[in-house]
């Protein structure tokens, strides 16, 4: 059942891949990104008081190149046990992770400063939303052609 | 639902800040516990956090409380022969809380606390504008 509905998707995506993404260009895939993004960013402020955590954060522009094709595909990290975390991000792209380097390290190996991640939090959101709007535009813009202008 | 992930990333470090800060109720509650036996004073609680994926097949880790731990301090003793909980030699155990330790972490958890409110207002905001924009 589960392969049935994702073979479906895959074909229903295939069948208004062509226009829909030259409609939206690279932004659709900006946008899952910058949400992947936000998501790290939230995972990093939750564990902003675990010790020996570390903070870590998605390098757009990578991550961008890769999930569009034109950068080499990465590695994957097997999961062997059900404690272990997925190496992918939430976009399903490969991992493109990079840690943040701490300004004030903390004596329990914590390297999440939370006005920073406050501040990466901000800006990935925004940017998240001027992507939207984009896309959002983007969407009125057919809207309209195929309303005939009214 | 992956794309709701970070609702339970969130709501994981809502749960676990407020584990601390009930931790340091408890702890403030008790300063003043005093016994005459140094073996069954009060100890004072400390959550300890860990990092740990959420929901199954969420890849980023959000945060739980992996044990209460009792700090291992020695009581606080002192010379009180006329209380009426003091041990024969005339002295009464007090629970090693610093007042002001607990206080910073108080502080500490509702500043987190509040941080995590504010990343699933964002992403409430955001979903909900993604939801509108794709619907209209």
């Amino acid at each position: 059942m589960v392969s049935d509905d994702a073979s479906h998707a895959s074909q229903a995506k295939t069948a208004v891949a062509g226009p829909l993404d030259n409609l939206l260009g690279i932004q659709g895939t900006a946008l899952s990104l910058h949400r992947a993004r936000i998501d790290q960013i939230a995972s990093n402020i939750a564990n902003a008081d675990t010790p020996g955590y570390l903070a870590r954060d998605i390098d757009f522009e990578q991550a961008l190149q890769r999930a569009a094709g034109s950068a080499d595909a990465g590695v994957d990290i097997a999961r062997t046990a059900p404690g272990h975390l997925n190496a992918h991000n939430s976009a399903g792209a490969p991992a493109t992770q990079v840690y943040r380097i701490p300004l004030q390290p903390a004596q329990d190996g914590n390297t999440v400063e939370l006005s920073t991640e406050n501040a990466k939090f901000a800006e990935a959101a925004m940017r998240y939303q001027a992507t939207l709007t984009f896309i959002e535009g983007r969407m009125n813009t057919l809207k309209t052609a195929i309303k005939g202008g009214e | 639902m992956s794309s709701f992930g970070i609702f339970d990333i969130a709501g994981s470090a809502l749960a676990a800040q407020s584990v601390r800060l009930n931790a340091v109720a408890s702890n403030l509650a008790n300063a003043g516990s005093v016994t005459g036996d140094p073996n069954t004073v009060f100890k004072p609680k400390e959550p300890v956090f860990e990092a740990i994926a959420v929901s199954d097949g969420q890849s980023l880790p959000g945060v739980r409380v992996r044990e209460i731990a009792d700090n291992t301090a020695a009581p606080l003793k002192r010379y009180e022969p006329g209380h009426p909980l003091a041990d024969p030699e005339g002295y009464i155990y007090a629970p090693p809380v610093d007042a002001v330790e607990q206080m910073v972490n108080m502080i500490s958890a509702a500043r987190s606390y509040q941080a995590n409110v504010e990343v699933m207002t964002t992403a409430r905001d955001l979903t909900l504008r993604t939801i509108g924009a794709m619907s209209r």
